[in-house]
């Protein structure tokens, strides 16, 4: 199946803003994250579809994952 | 309204400066200003208080020095210590609005928890760099952990530390939210967040449900 992934902030580093791959049917949220080589810390917010997501709901195709790392000076 | 309002800044530094500024220019009746924090050189670049003359003075007293002199129709008060469990309760209630102006993840989710338990509306702020949010958020709003899904998340800020236009952008932005909910206008980031990303100039609102 295939899930666009969207990038934010510091995530772009050596990845891009957004990308385009190909998973397995059933493909959790963590493992596409883990297949990114992002840190699960390094998380912040994560919608799907534009929605707030979980880390283990996996994904049908076509679906939109964006991530966030955290963002907490003042 | 305005004249009439009790708001409290948390935070008296880069984010809080610029906060304050507005919010005295502005006219808001009350203000109280909490920071536990001394102005230190690295704090120059960009924390609108802080100038050679003032390192290792209390932001929050400089800070209240500043809105006298600059609206003495404003009535305030300042508290130079860090909020806490033990004081946190005593600092917030009676404010009609908390503007989040903190500077690390860990206080900003305590203090959006007291505001939920108090009731009381926070207009949450933050910035790593380039990079910055806001968002409102009420009680009963699921905000900050929708904001914060590690329990062990580091700011990005530690590494990238904050130019001074990043605090004067989101500051902005969380007064005219501020302003929004006292005269009940417009439309506030409530149960959505701006993230600005000035580097690449996207700006964008998304929503948190």
């Amino acid at each position: 199946m295939k899930i666009k992934v969207r990038l934010f902030a510091t995530l772009r580093e050596g990845r891009g803003k957004e990308q385009i791959n190909t998973y397995e049917d059933g493909t959790t949220v963590l493992q596409i994250i883990e297949s990114l080589d992002i840190p699960v810390e390094d998380v912040a917010i994560l919608l799907i579809n534009g929605r707030d997501g979980l880390l283990d709901t996996p994904l049908a195709e076509g679906d939109t994952v964006s991530i966030f790392p955290p963002v907490g000076g003042g | 309204m305005l004249g009439k309002a009790k708001v409290c800044i948390l935070g008296c530094g880069g984010l809080g400066g610029y906060v304050i500024e507005m919010l005295s220019r502005i006219g808001i009746g009350s203000l109280t200003l909490v920071d536990g924090d001394v102005y230190d050189v690295t704090n120059l670049n960009r924390q609108l208080y802080s100038s050679p003359t003032c390192l290792g003075e209390s932001k929050a007293l400089i800070a209240c020095e500043r809105v006298k002199e600059i609206n003495d129709g404003v009535k305030v008060e300042y508290i130079s210590e860090y909020i806490h469990q033990d004081n946190a309760h005593s600092i917030l209630k009676g404010h009609d609005i908390v503007i989040d102006a903190l500077d690390n993840i860990e206080t900003k989710r305590f203090i959006s928890n007291q505001c939920q338990i108090i009731g009381i509306p926070m207009i949450y702020g933050a910035i790593a760099g380039w990079y910055g949010q806001v968002s409102t958020i009420f009680p009963g709003d699921r905000t900050m952990e929708q904001l914060y899904k590690s329990s062990s998340a580091k700011g990005k800020e530690q590494e990238l530390g904050n130019p001074s236009f990043t605090p004067a952008c989101i500051a902005s932005i969380q007064v005219s939210e501020a302003i929004k909910l006292l005269t009940n206008k417009g439309e506030v980031l409530r149960n959505k967040f701006l993230f600005m990303n000035l580097l690449d100039n996207e700006y964008e609102i998304f929503t948190l449900q």
